[in-house]
């Protein structure tokens, strides 16, 4: 099935600066429809109030954390199947097997390049 | 030892015990270890002797090593060059976080121009812009290697507070007692070996390239 390009996806980080990077390192992918939060909290509050098909989050936020959000999403009857990208500097053993306890989807360890980013998202939602 | 001199040293040693550790007087524990050796004198033994001068020994490593603490101006170190080298890193995160937005505004203005160009030339431009994308990731983790350095001058900070307050705030001159909170931040904590480690425990940064696993080492656990 053919990837929908204008699928809306939400991108986490407490960097501006990488908010801005990720964004449009996605519009170059073809990917249009983005929104932003900032930390976990204001994504969790965006994710139940618009439907998205895809968040891509930074790990270390205050004052909800990347990986509290992971958690939230996936104990969320209506979020619980969303696609879940970790983008992170977080790079420790410990800190890959906890995020994949906690269900994610793929993790990007910063910093990374566009191929990086694309190889992933295709992992994720198919060749595109 | 006389029983009115051995109540007496009782009760400086009951009163000095009832402080907060944290609190006590390197003086005051001289003068009673001093006290009481010399109370013992004219009928003691070779081995009390040998106490008494492991006991005076002891006391002057104290007073030296107080003596070397306050030359060292560890309240000068807390109060005024840990904030100073805390400011010019904070400093260094605002900086390159103006710079790195500038030239993302600039690479932006590329991208269009390249849309507009069009053709070969137009995606020879596009993938340069690419790159600046790639490169400007830096910031990020430059400013949590930062943070992460803040952060343990912060420690040390504490751990300065912590020295100065067990040295009853006088090493060095002005310096402050330290807060209980402070002291006990300066503790290590007791850890379990093996044990999961909680949500602050997994907030460690960026890793140094030594230390770092790759894309790679995460796909393989991901994968595994």
């Amino acid at each position: 099935m053919a990837v929908d390009m204008n699928m809306p996806i939400l991108i986490v980080d407490d960097y501006k600066t990488m908010l801005r990077i990720i964004r449009n390192l996605l519009k170059q992918l073809g990917f249009d429809n983005v929104d932003e939060a900032t930390d976990g909290s204001a994504a969790l509050q965006k994710l139940r109030q618009k439907d998205f098909a895809l968040v891509i989050s930074d790990w270390n936020m205050e004052p909800m954390t990347g990986i509290e959000l992971l958690r939230e999403v996936r104990a969320d009857a209506k979020l619980k199947s969303m696609p879940f990208i970790m983008v992170t500097a977080e790079s420790k053993t410990e800190n890959v097997i906890s995020a994949k306890a906690a269900g994610v989807s793929n993790y990007i360890v910063k910093p990374f390049n566009a191929a990086t980013l694309k190889m992933k998202l295709s992992a994720v939602l198919g060749q595109f | 030892m006389r029983a009115s001199v051995k109540t007496a040293f009782d009760k400086r040693l009951e009163e000095a015990k009832s402080r907060p550790a944290t609190i006590v007087n390197v003086d005051e524990v001289a003068d009673i270890v001093k006290g009481i050796v010399n109370s013992l004198e004219g009928d003691i033994t070779a081995g009390e002797a040998k106490v008494y001068s492991e006991l005076d020994a002891l006391a002057k490593i104290i007073r030296n090593a107080k003596s070397e603490i306050a030359e060292l101006r560890a309240d000068e170190i807390r109060q005024r060059h840990l904030p100073v080298a805390q400011d010019e890193l904070d400093a260094v995160i605002s900086a390159t976080e103006a710079a790195t937005n500038a030239i993302m505004a600039a690479a932006e203005k590329i991208e269009t121009t390249a849309a507009a160009v069009g053709g070969e030339h137009g995606e020879q431009l596009s993938d340069a812009v690419t790159g600046i994308y790639e490169a400007c990731t830096f910031q990020d983790i430059t400013g949590q290697r930062i943070s992460k350095v803040v952060r343990t001058l912060r420690q040390i900070e504490e751990k300065v507070a912590a020295l100065l307050a067990a040295l009853g705030a006088h090493a060095g001159g002005e310096g402050e007692a330290a807060e209980p909170a402070a002291v006990a931040a300066a503790a290590p904590a007791a850890k379990a070996v093996n044990a999961t480690p909680t949500d602050a425990e997994l907030l460690n940064g960026p890793q140094l390239p030594t230390n770092a696993m790759n894309q790679d080492d995460i796909d393989a656990i991901l994968n595994g």
